[in-house]
């Protein structure tokens, strides 16, 4: 798989940890993935989500008090978004966020010792798909390895998804997961069918697909 | 959906849970770690002076092998309560907690579990004892090196004998690590 005498730099993802200069850790039980060259990561069934930067997650509203937005995403505090940071806010133009709203935010300091923070842009000003949405539609919770199967660039839950309805799909990596389809009864099944892909093999889940594309769900 | 474990051993049997991290009060909150808290509820009746002893033993175990400095201000909460009891309550405890631990997902530096051992009238050494017995011990056994993590000795014995039911217990902790891989095994097959 990978020569461990040649003096390459190996990329650890979560479940793994460096102890001292040459020694490994794996802290968390799983399955041990690779990505080549040299990406190594432990998937689980965690539910409990850790914030770190650069991650991008769907948080509620919680607190709206003078410059600053508080935010729930499910980790074990609530992480601050200031009122500047979506697109084209300024002192006089603040953005139209009320209390108990989904956001579509990133991190840009999540760490054990600070409090995490959010934004709504880029560091070029722009929101790229950040910002306030969800009129209508379901928010719900899945495991975080489910969510990077989502999130991965040629997944195969969202192209057998693609095949089915068309609906808007926003992937937290906090483990959220809101969708909207042109029906109620449509973005339940969604709901359930994605709820349930991870306890299914891909023939299972391929299989339930069909079914519910034949309308028999 | 909570991480939970349900651990059963021979007739002994006892559910794990555990919430975190969270929120913790100022009062209670450790500026570097994370704070663990465990509770045990008897199978009747509330939680006396014995479950405060047993959960003292559990969570300085716990506090040995995960990680607690990378989640400070922060609680960790691990619920066990006992279904049925038929000898072996502490080791039993042990062993659902770090399953329920596991499966949260909490970052261990390694894995622990408990064995009873006991030596009789006759002077036998045994594991998972259910009858009298003249000494009575739990050792919680960590995975890396098989090192004794901590101990709880009820009765008389001598030292030789303390050093030959910790060699007992190590061995027959191997049985128990092989049972976790197996779990996990199951667990992910669907993924693999």
């Amino acid at each position: 798989m990978f020569s461990p005498l040649k003096p390459e730099k190996v990329l650890l993802g979560p479940g793994l940890k460096r102890r001292g200069d040459r020694k490994l850790l794996v802290v968390k039980s799983g399955v041990l993935r690779h990505k080549q060259p040299h990406v190594f990561w432990v998937e689980n069934h965690q539910r409990r989500y850790v914030p770190a930067k650069g991650e991008t997650i769907i948080g509620i509203i919680t607190v709206k008090s003078g410059d600053v937005f508080k935010l729930d995403f499910g980790g074990s505090e609530q992480a601050s978004l200031s009122y500047l940071a979506f697109e084209g806010a300024t002192k006089r133009n603040r953005p139209n966020v009320q209390v108990g709203d989904l956001v579509f935010a990133q991190f840009i300091v999540a760490n054990q010792h600070m409090e995490p923070e959010l934004v709504c842009v880029d560091s070029a000003g722009r929101a790229n798909g950040l910002g306030v949405f969800g009129a209508g539609g379901l928010l719900f919770s899945v495991s975080l390895g489910l969510v990077r199967r989502l999130l991965r660039p040629r997944s195969d839950v969202v192209s057998d998804l693609q095949k089915l309805f068309p609906c808007e799909l926003v992937v937290g990596m906090n483990g959220r997961l809101w969708v909207k389809a042109s029906s109620v009864q449509q973005t339940l099944i969604i709901c359930n069918l994605l709820q349930s892909c991870e306890t299914m093999t891909t023939a299972q889940r391929q299989q339930l697909f069909r079914r519910a594309a034949q309308g028999v769900l | 959906m909570s991480p939970r474990a349900s651990f059963v051993q021979g007739d002994t049997s006892v559910m794990a849970a555990v919430y975190g991290p969270a929120e913790v009060k100022v009062s209670k909150e450790i500026y570097d770690r994370a704070t663990l808290e465990v509770l045990i509820q008897p199978k009747v009746g509330l939680p006396s002076v014995r479950e405060r002893s047993q959960e003292q033993c559990v969570r300085e175990t716990c506090e040995a092998s995960l990680l607690l400095s990378l989640h400070p201000r922060s609680s960790l909460t691990l619920v066990l309560q006992l279904i049925h009891d038929d000898g072996s309550r502490l080791a039993c405890f042990l062993n659902a907690a770090c399953m329920a631990l596991m499966d949260a997902g909490l970052p261990m530096s390694c894995l622990f579990c408990g064995v009873t051992c006991a030596i009789n009238a006759d002077s036998e050494i045994i594991t998972d004892p259910t009858a009298e017995s003249r000494a009575l011990m739990t050792f919680a056994i960590d995975s890396k090196e098989q090192r004794v993590m901590m101990s709880y000795t009820k009765g008389s014995f001598s030292v030789h004998e303390l050093q030959q039911c910790i060699a007992v217990s190590q061995k027959a902790s191997e049985n128990i690590f092989q049972f976790y891989r197996d779990s996990v095994r199951r667990r992910y097959s669907k993924n693999l």
